[in-house]
């Protein structure tokens, strides 16, 4: 780089003055000089001003600094169910305290109380990490939920613990322990993190705050308003009085839509399997219960979980931290054949008479790979009722083919497939609705005819979660208003006297061509478990009642002759996946279900059962006043 | 006589009146600090090993010829310009970008600019005749902007504003003409309430607070009305070494960094910070004398910006603990404890005695 053209004296310029140039110079400085001494002498009167003529004002605050600001934290929203069953609430509890500022040696001290009460190996990292929060001569909390035990022995010795105090405060319970986990999610110590995402000044007095799940969602109605308090203090920190209070105001109370009783058939109804059960009121968008298997015991999380149990949890091959109820994502199998059906009788690619015959291969060309149907030998001539109520997959790969993967994507959009469904809570799997633009901006690839036929079948890039499933089927049976869920179902604020109800918004509304054909759709649905042939008959209520439903099956690996992915006697890792949707009663319907079975098999032996026990026990809540 | 020292060792060239003050102040320094850490001999040790990295930058920048210091300018400039750029990909730190991390080194690449900017645009004046034509103001001002602009976004208000300061000292002292700097305050004064909406809500909450303190006691306006009962509680003579109870009880907020002078105020009283402030004004005095002396435009017009800077720091940070200027993290120079400050501003004192050693050669 040649710098020096650039910096040498431009051509045609006079020449420097350096005289000249010096003399200003000097003058310039000199007058800098003489600001810098006119700024300081006010500075420095402003130093005399405060030191000398305020001096006594600043004297006395300087000593009254006794007179100490304290956050007060508000009591945090109680959660109940639909029934007004407490889910999460505040307990009574002790808390032990130390005050940095009155402990000489904080190691010490930590060393010498972890031998009457019981502290985690890492305490003192920990108090490290949390006093950075507090000033000195704020407490900082050391161990939370202490035992009677403790507290009683901590008595005994309190002489010897200067600066530590127990607090009672009020804690977070779940009573229902690791059933609800999965949808109320759970409080945690506040930490940093958490401090970017809410309001600082707001949580000075909070040691907890929502970390998943409802709490996290709903974190800003739980909290509250913090308060302030104004104490007089002695010269030893120890509290003289109030002077002044601002109450806090307490955090909503939140009902959910959940029934745990719901909950609790779904839960015992997956036993120890790992899988997933969702089910919502169709009419609207509330979610009546969500269960993820397997699952823990949020109270845990509350009083801050040991390294240990935390990298147990994370490390499980079942994975308990995973809400497969909203994150999981599955192939659909034949559970998405109900939505092909109605694309086809909709655009009017297929009718209501016409058959399809099912030899128990489908070709695309001769020679061809062939596609199977479950049955070996195939259905015969089939309609689309009975090509629903058999799960006849023959019926389907045509019907895929007639309808085109543009349409069977654009049908099947508004229904929620391929995008989050909106639910109250963080982190959902958006699921993947295949199309054209999708695969290729994938995978750089063009769409091939045989991905459209298993397509008609669920299977291929098809995902989709146990939410989107129930929302999907509450609109194929409500007239096609889809909901965006909602696991909240009123909230009551402070000072209120009674809830108010917050309801689903409706995300899309699926016009309706003919309503006859959405008819067939649900006839053939009626006929999975009511049907001679059908393929859930096993579930049929003996009383009458009228259910709806349909099974499928996701694969784990692709398909192989020599592995019967159904069957008990596979090792477990290689079976299918089992999903069973389901609505009831088949008229007026007032609870969609979803249920996954992961690796149980075939989803009418597996997964259908489950749906049953779900809707049995929301027709014995129903029979409740 | 018989000399002491082998023949070959030189005492390097310093101005040594320069050189004791500095040092004074920063023993003073690390006096309040042993206070002001609540008596954490680490926390001096570490700010004495910056001082020392600080005193060798400064007698290697010391023992650099001023043309030399001069054809570095142009190359100094352009990599504190990339490492600003490099922020924006790699800066680390909490919600702002300000730190680079290379190896084990972290560093504000701002803070080199205090120097680059000056520097640079004392570079471009020197070959011009002063006082400098619009075009060269022009040209001094796009110098200026470019770090500036970059600066602010990282989001750093306080050092850009030190930075631009920087810059617009060197056009001050180059003889920029009364009516383009009447133009240019009244030009600033204008952009003012503009500077309203480029601020983050964290710097806006500190105008506020600045405002009315009172509004958030517990939280931002509490630095403000604790640091002012500190300096006011000191009174004429000061609690004492070690005795200030608003420090030692921690109500003074980062007190060892930015409110170190509330300690100091406490502690000392009156007469400490008098006497503080008169060490500051010697300093500067001299720097300008030091400027004055110089026989070329680069040596000058930078030995003046740099010692004007310097005293800004000091007026701000004054400002700011005894509240009558907002909250803008700008350190006590050569005083509060903190890493890179202290080392740019010893290399920019360096500069400074070089100058004064070289005052005497004409190229």
């Amino acid at each position: 780089m040649n710098l020096g053209a650039f910096s040498s004296r431009p051509a045609g310029r006079p020449i420097k003055d350096d005289v000249g140039e010096g003399r200003m110079f000097g003058d310039r400085a000199l007058l800098a000089f003489l600001l810098c001494l006119v700024a300081i002498l006010l500075l420095g009167l402003r130093y005399v001003y405060l030191q000398v003529i305020s001096h006594d004002e600043f004297s006395t605050r300087s000593l009254s600094n006794r007179v100490r600001i304290v956050p007060v934290a508000p009591n945090r929203g109680l959660i109940y169910d639909r029934r007004g069953r407490p889910v999460a609430e505040n307990m009574p509890a002790y808390r032990l305290e130390l005050v940095p500022e009155k402990v000489d040696d904080v190691e010490q001290t930590i060393q010498v109380l972890s031998e009457i009460i019981e502290l985690p190996e890492d305490a003192y990292e920990r108090f490290q990490k949390t006093r950075t929060r507090y000033r000195v001569f704020d407490s900082v909390p050391l161990k939370f939920n202490l035992t009677e035990q403790e507290v009683a022995r901590f008595a005994v010795d309190r002489h010897n613990f200067n600066g530590l105090e127990i607090v009672p405060y009020l804690s977070r319970n779940y009573p229902y322990k690791d059933l609800l986990t999965h949808v109320l999610g759970y409080v945690g110590r506040l930490d940093e993190d958490d401090l970017n995402r809410v309001e600082e000044s707001n949580y000075r007095g909070t040691t907890h705050i929502g970390k998943a799940g409802i709490e996290r969602y709903y974190e800003d109605a739980l909290h509250g308003v913090s308060g302030v308090e104004k104490i007089e203090t002695n010269a030893q920190g120890r509290v003289l009085q109030v002077l002044e209070r601002q109450d806090p105001v307490h955090g909503d109370d939140l009902i959910l839509s959940l029934d745990v009783l719901i909950q609790q058939a779904a839960w015992d109804a997956l036993g120890e399997r790992a899988g997933a059960v969702i089910a919502m009121d169709p009419n609207d968008g509330s979610i009546l219960a969500m269960v993820s298997k397997p699952a823990f015991d949020a109270n845990l999380f509350v009083h801050g979980i040991s390294t240990k149990d935390y990298r147990g949890l994370l490390s499980a091959p079942d994975r308990p931290l995973f809400n497969r109820a909203i994150l999981g994502g599955y192939e659909p199998g034949s559970t998405l054949k109900p939505f092909i059906a109605l694309a086809g009788l909709e655009l009017g690619v297929t009718t209501p008479q016409r058959r399809i015959f099912s030899s128990g291969n489908f070709q695309l060309s001769p020679n061809s790979r062939p596609y199977r149907d479950w049955r070996k030998g195939g259905h015969g001539w089939v309609t689309v009722e009975q090509a629903l109520e058999q799960s006849v997959n023959t019926y389907f790969y045509q019907l895929a083919l007639d309808l085109g993967i543009d349409n069977i994507h654009d049908y099947l959009a508004p229904f929620g497939f391929g995008e989050p469904t909106g639910l109250d809570l963080i982190g959902e799997n958006s699921g993947v609705l295949p199309s054209r633009p999708l695969k290729r901006g994938q995978f750089g690839l063009p769409w091939y005819p045989g991905e459209t036929v298993i397509t008609g079948i669920g299977q291929g890039f098809n995902v989709v979660t146990p939410v989107q499933l129930v929302v999907a089927l509450s609109a194929l049976v409500n007239g096609g208003i889809r909901y965006e869920p909602r696991l909240l179902f009123a909230a009551k604020q402070a000072g209120d006297e009674q809830a108010h109800r917050v309801n689903a918004p409706v995300a899309a509304q699926i016009p309706v061509r003919d309503p006859a054909n959405w008819d067939v759709v649900q006839e053939g649905m009626r006929l999975v478990v009511h049907g001679a042939q059908g393929t859930a008959r096993a579930i049929k209520p003996a009383s009458g009642f009228q259910i709806a439903g349909k099974s499928g099956t996701a694969q784990v690996a692709t398909q192989s002759e020599t592995t019967d992915r159904q069957s008990a006697d596979t090792a477990a890792h290689l079976r299918h996946h089992a999903l069973f949707i389901a609505y009831a009663p088949s008229e007026n319907p007032g609870i969609v279900v979803a249920a996954v079975v992961e690796h149980g098999g075939g989803g009418s032996s597996q997964a259908a059962p489950v749906a049953r026990a779900v809707i049995d026990a929301w027709l014995s809540q129903e029979i409740l006043p | 006589m018989r000399r002491l020292y082998p023949a070959w060792v030189k005492w390097p060239q310093l101005d040594y009146a320069l050189l004791a003050a500095l040092v004074l102040l920063m023993g003073f320094g690390l006096l309040v600090l042993y206070s002001a850490s609540g008596q954490d001999m680490s926390v001096v040790y570490r700010q004495g090993v910056r001082i020392g990295v600080g005193l060798v930058a400064m007698l290697v920048l010391s023992q650099v010829p001023p043309h030399i210091l001069r054809m570095w300018t142009p190359y100094l400039y352009g990599i504190g310009l990339i490492l600003l750029m490099a922020t924006w990909f790699f800066g680390v730190g909490r919600s702002t970008n300000r730190w680079l991390d290379i190896g084990p080194i972290r560093f504000q690449p701002s803070e080199i600019m205090k120097l680059g900017v000056p520097m640079m645009v004392a570079w471009y004046l020197h070959p011009r005749r002063l006082p400098p034509d619009l075009v060269s103001i022009a040209v001094s001002g796009l110098i200026l902007l470019a770090p500036v602009v970059l600066i602010v976004r990282q989001p750093d208000l306080g050092t850009s504003l030190l930075v631009a300061v920087s810059g617009c000292f060197t056009l001050f002292l180059a003889g920029l003409q009364w009516r383009y700097i009447l133009a240019l305050a009244g030009l600033a004064a204008a952009a003012a309430p503009a500077l309203w909406f480029v601020m983050r809500e964290y710097q806006r909450n500190r105008v506020r607070t600045f405002l009315d303190p009172e509004s958030d006691p517990l939280g931002s306006g509490w630095n403000i009305i604790q640091s002012k009962i500190a300096v006011g509680s000191g009174g004429v003579f000061g609690k004492g070494w070690l005795n200030g109870t608003q420090s030692n009880l921690e109500f003074i907020p980062e007190r060892h960094t930015d409110f170190i002078l509330a300690v100091l105020s406490e502690e000392f009283g009156l007469v400490g910070v008098l006497l503080l402030f008169a060490v500051y004004l010697f300093i500067v005095g001299r720097g300008l004398y030091i400027a004055s002396m110089a026989r070329q435009t680069y040596a000058r017009l930078l030995a003046g910006s740099l010692a004007l800077t310097f005293f800004v720091y000091v007026l701000v940070n004054g400002g700011m603990v005894s509240g009558i200027l907002p909250v803008v993290g700008v350190p006590l120079p050569l005083i509060s404890y903190g890493g890179t400050s202290i080392v740019t501003l010893l290399a920019g004192f360096g500069i400074l005695m070089s100058f004064y050693s070289h005052r005497n050669f004409i190229r």
